[in-house]
């Protein structure tokens, strides 16, 4: 019998399922060794030789070079894991979550102020809301990333 | 008998504990949230109980992807704050009640929910966050916890119904313990917020507002509402609230329902957003006599 996985049609929205975690895996427990002080001073004294002592894909340790949280989430990474390398770079949830919109953090901190991202529009993929696939990248930082 | 008394629902946002850690608190940013727990570091002062059952999550820290428990009961005689990246938060350790976690563990256990003993682990801001927005900044913890773990990070979660039922397994649980203790439960996370992805930012306060009225008001309908309405209106990470579950089945008119318990008195009620990514929801319920 075929599980019924219904929250594939949210948009931007990669729910953290025993196949996403399967395929995260050396990904995801490189990220608790960094609640290590040690591990983190380790990692950011040489980042790719610390990446190499995990058998993580090339795709998922060039991910975590670039900071890209969302390719990290495709590859089967989850935001609680990914926590992690934020907090050896010092980021906070807010410029984390912040860097997955395009959004520069000036502007998803004023979004977040004004009430937030409204769900209207961003339900079920196929609707017009800001979240959608076609209104991607969403603000500033995006924009600036496109024209390099 | 052990008698519980009330249970405190609240957000457990790490920017809370890191703008309390750090004395932000009266930034114009903060003020507002604060503000809204003023009413309740009173009551507590007011109401201390003996033990506090905190249900919460953990966020990846004690608990990697080798072992993932569905419902963990802590059993230990202490719990250390944890380093969760950014080096541990600067309050006190967290003293158990290993003797009356024991008892909960046995009594649930043998009325059909599989929980996993937990006897040494570290404990996030999931569970300091809360106690620090109901004490503030305090030396001690004004009495033992009991920290109650529940998987919300891999699918598939619990469901609603399945932690409500929980709830009420617990509420009779605590009501057969022989000593004279007075307990609350806690149920903390949530409210609506999206931690990842193109849709972080996500905020409902429409469902927000109607998920507090129905934990008043329809505990039982509220926990027919399946994930995917989580996920939906409140956001990924919106799923957390399932925890306010547990803590509203334990009560009183829920738990023991034949013995024609009253409603819970609403003691506070308290809504804002935001907290970093997050909306921020607050209730005190008080099980009447």
């Amino acid at each position: 019998m075929s599980l019924n996985k219904d929250y594939l049609d949210v948009p931007g929205t990669t729910i953290f399922d025993a196949e996403q975690s399967r395929k995260g895996f050396h990904l995801n427990q490189f990220c608790m060794s960094l609640m290590k002080a040690a591990n983190r001073e380790r990692f950011k004294a040489n980042e790719r030789a610390y990446l190499d002592e995990w058998p993580m894909t090339e795709e998922q340790k060039q991910a975590v070079l670039a900071r890209d949280l969302n390719r990290c989430i495709a590859l089967g990474g989850n935001i609680y894991f990914l926590a992690k390398i934020g907090a050896t770079d010092g980021k906070s949830f807010q410029q984390m979550a912040g860097s997955m919109t395009g959004m520069t953090e000036e502007e998803y901190r004023n979004m977040m102020i004004g009430g937030g991202r409204s769900a209207e529009g961003n339900r079920r993929i196929g609707e017009d809301g800001d979240a959608q696939a076609h209104r991607q990248p969403q603000g500033g930082a995006g924009k600036s990333q496109k024209s390099n | 008998m052990a008698q519980l008394t009330a249970s405190v629902y609240t957000s457990h946002v790490p920017a809370i504990g890191a703008a309390l850690d750090l004395g932000k608190t009266a930034e114009p940013y903060w003020q507002p949230l604060f503000k809204g727990y003023e009413f309740s570091k009173q009551w507590l002062k007011d109401n201390t109980p003996d033990v506090i059952f905190l249900v919460y999550n953990d966020h990846a820290t004690a608990f990697s992807l080798e072992m993932i428990p569905t419902f963990a009961i802590g059993c230990a005689a202490e719990y250390q704050p944890a380093d969760e990246g950014w080096g541990p938060r600067p309050v006190p350790k967290v003293i158990g009640h290993p003797e009356l976690a024991a008892h909960i563990a046995h009594s649930v256990i043998q009325d059909d929910f599989d929980l996993t003993i937990v006897n040494k682990m570290d404990v996030d801001h999931g569970l300091t966050v809360p106690l620090s927005l109901m004490c503030g900044q305090a030396q001690a913890w004004p009495c033992p916890v009991i920290p109650f773990a529940v998987n919300v990070v891999q699918y598939p979660v619990p469901s609603g119904q399945r932690c409500y039922n929980l709830g009420k397994a617990i509420g009779r649980a605590i009501a057969s313990y022989d000593e004279p203790l007075k307990v609350q439960i806690w149920g903390t996370g949530g409210m609506s917020h999206q931690l990842q992805g193109p849709r972080a930012g996500l905020i409902n306060k429409e469902f927000d507002n109607t998920f507090l009225d129905r934990l008043i008001a329809d505990p039982e309908g509220l926990a027919k509402v399946p994930h995917i309405d989580y996920v939906r209106e409140a956001g990924s990470e919106g799923i957390e609230l399932v925890m306010w579950l547990i803590a509203r089945g334990a009560m009183s008119d829920v738990a023991h329902s034949g013995g024609g318990a009253k409603p819970p008195k609403v003691a506070h009620r308290f809504y804002h957003v935001p907290a970093s990514n997050t909306a921020v929801g607050h209730l005190i319920l008080e099980n009447q006599a």
